[in-house]
């Protein structure tokens, strides 16, 4: 097996030695039940799609994927096991590697259990489950995206609760940038380059689409290079704090 | 064999390590002695290439830890100061997961692991969680990762501290054990360590390298060394004892009725003092050769870097 291999499987494992990744999956499940169903109009709406589901995803990650990423690597240094993994013949890219992927794992995993409500809305009526599925590989790209985020946050601080607040911060940043509030506000005075400058990095203007089962390249190029950046970054902030 | 030239290491300004150079061959078992603070596991860490030096230089095997970082990793085995492991995983995940990083496989990799469990005796912790387990045991594990690939170089950081007697006499054991021709680095601040287990001490203090031998010469700096005290059972007048050939001076601790005869550099004094105990009928309960009081030897070596 591959280090990063390795490497996956300890952390995967690691989310399922204590209750994290039960409670996260829990509370991602029964969140989504909430907001499908409750806030999101799934049966008034009459529509045989789960796009009230998926447009409350972004809102869903803003907290939940923090939470999942914030321990990653501030354990490893309040523990003082980074002193044992960076002396291990390993790279460091490895390891922030194989972290993002077992956590993103995670996410896919409570992804793939949210499929009662595919069967329901399959039971209800006659959806396009292609659209369905694009959707669910758009939020899991998305979800990929925060995550990267939410390690960055992890590699900077020892303090996990720190590490959970800067990356709400910056996702929601990153959310919110797409959203009508914001944009109007900057529609009065800044230019329509500007705008669209702002509008193309935020998350949601990227799902936007994909939760109507678009699957444009440019989108899931977006995420791939946010996931790509931030966890470069998170790289550098560990190679430079490690023994802090 | 590792050589590090004139090493330096700061935090934000703090001088840490402050030009230390040495070379360890292959055989050697160092022992790093210092007070707390001084910079031992900072220049183990980057000797374990965790940490970059300020300035200076390291080679080990002629590869530098600059350039060659993974190569060296893989000739290293390290026990942090502490011993940190993942809390959540059991000794035998743990040590499975470090052998297959380290490159073990298959029946090779089991048998690897069953040999560490066996040589630090896990057996009986094996399928509890680390985070519950004693310091001993901890620390334990952790010996057991940093040597489960059996490597040419093994980094100690303080190996024995919060163990029980017989756990550190295991322990002084097993690093006895180790082949002769592997590289051995144990910090710790125990003196008698030293003495029990290394042929070579480095003395650091507030980062400098302040000496570097045997632990015979470190003794040998000792003013008691090769001393003689005498034990008397009741006060008796031994103030003869000074006046003998090769004896430089004398201390008497009257309250525990003892006397200590000091030598001329490189003079034997026993069959001297004996004889003459005899002859004077003094009354000798016991009678002993001093082999050097390595904590005031200790205290002079790191002391002298305050004045
Ligand atoms: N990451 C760090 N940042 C700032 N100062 C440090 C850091 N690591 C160690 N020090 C300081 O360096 C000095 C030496 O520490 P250390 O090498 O751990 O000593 P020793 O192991 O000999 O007890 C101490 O004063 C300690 O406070
Ligand atoms: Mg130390």
């Amino acid at each position: 097996m591959s280090n990063v291999g390795i490497l996956f499987k300890r952390e995967f494992s690691s989310f399922f030695a204590s209750p994290v990744a039960y409670v996260f999956i829990g509370i991602f499940l029964v969140l989504s039940a909430v907001f499908t169903f409750f806030v999101g109009g799934f049966y008034e709406r009459g529509q045989a799609d789960l796009l009230p589901f998926f447009n409350f995803h972004p809102w869903l990650y803003l907290f939940l994927v923090p939470a999942i990423a914030m321990r990653s690597w501030s354990e490893e240094r309040k523990t003082g096991t980074i002193e044992l993994l960076m002396t291990l013949p390993i790279s460091i890219s490895q390891a922030m590697i194989a972290k993002y992927l077992a956590a993103w794992a995670v996410l896919g995993l409570s992804l793939l259990l949210t499929f009662p409500l595919w069967l329901t809305v399959n039971y209800l009526g006659e959806p396009d489950n292609g659209i369905i599925l694009a959707a669910y590989i758009g939020s899991w790209f998305m979800a990929g995206g925060f995550l990267a985020i939410g390690l960055c946050m992890s590699a900077l601080t020892k303090n996990q609760v720190i590490a959970f607040i800067l990356a709400v911060v910056v996702c929601f940043v990153f959310v919110v940038s797409g959203t009508n509030i914001v944009l109007d506000a900057f529609k009065s005075w800044a230019p329509i380059a500007v705008i669209d400058v702002i509008a193309s990095f935020s998350f949601l203007s990227h799902f936007e689409a994909m939760a109507k089962g678009v699957i444009a390249l440019a989108d899931i190029v977006y995420f791939l290079l946010v996931t790509f950046i931030w966890l470069y970054a998170g790289m550098l902030l560990i190679e430079q704090k490690k023994a802090d | 064999m590792i050589s590090v030239k004139n090493l330096f290491k700061s935090f934000g300004g703090h001088q840490v390590v402050n030009d230390v150079s040495f070379d360890i061959r292959p055989g050697d078992v160092v022992g790093f002695l210092g007070p707390n603070g001084a910079g031992k596991s900072t220049t183990m860490k980057m000797l374990t290439g965790f940490l970059a030096p300020s300035n200076g230089e390291i080679t080990i095997d002629n590869l530098s830890i600059n350039h060659c970082s993974l190569k060296i990793k893989q000739k290293i085995g390290y026990l942090p100061e502490g011993a940190p492991a993942y809390g959540e995983m059991t000794p035998y995940q743990f040590l499975l997961f470090i052998a297959k990083v380290r490159g073990l496989k298959g029946l090779a990799k089991a048998q690897r692991v069953k040999e560490v469990i066996d040589q630090v005796e896990l057996h009986e912790v094996l399928n509890k969680p680390i985070d519950n387990l004693s310091k001993g045991f901890k620390r334990r594990v952790g010996l057991a990762q940093a040597i489960i690939h059996d490597p040419q170089i093994l980094i100690l950081d303080e190996p024995t501290d919060g163990l029980d007697p017989n756990q550190k006499h295991q322990v002084r054991q097993l690093i006895k054990n180790l082949s002769k021709d592997k590289i051995v680095i144990i910090s710790t601040h125990i003196l008698e360590e030293v003495s029990a287990v290394c042929n070579r001490v480095m003395i650091i203090s507030k980062g400098k390298l302040l000496f570097d031998d045997t632990p015979e010469a470190l003794n040998q700096r000792s003013k008691y060394y090769g001393a003689v005290t005498l034990q008397f059972s009741y006060p008796a007048d031994a103030s003869e004892l000074a006046e003998l050939e090769g004896v430089a001076s004398m201390e008497e601790d009257l309250e525990n009725r003892c006397v200590t005869v000091f030598p001329l550099p490189g003079a034997q004094i026993l069959h001297s003092v004996t004889t003459h105990a005899q002859h004077c009928r003094l009354p000798v309960d016991s009678l002993f050769v001093e082999q050097g009081r390595l904590d005031q030897v200790f205290r002079d070596i790191t002391q002298e870097v305050n004045v």
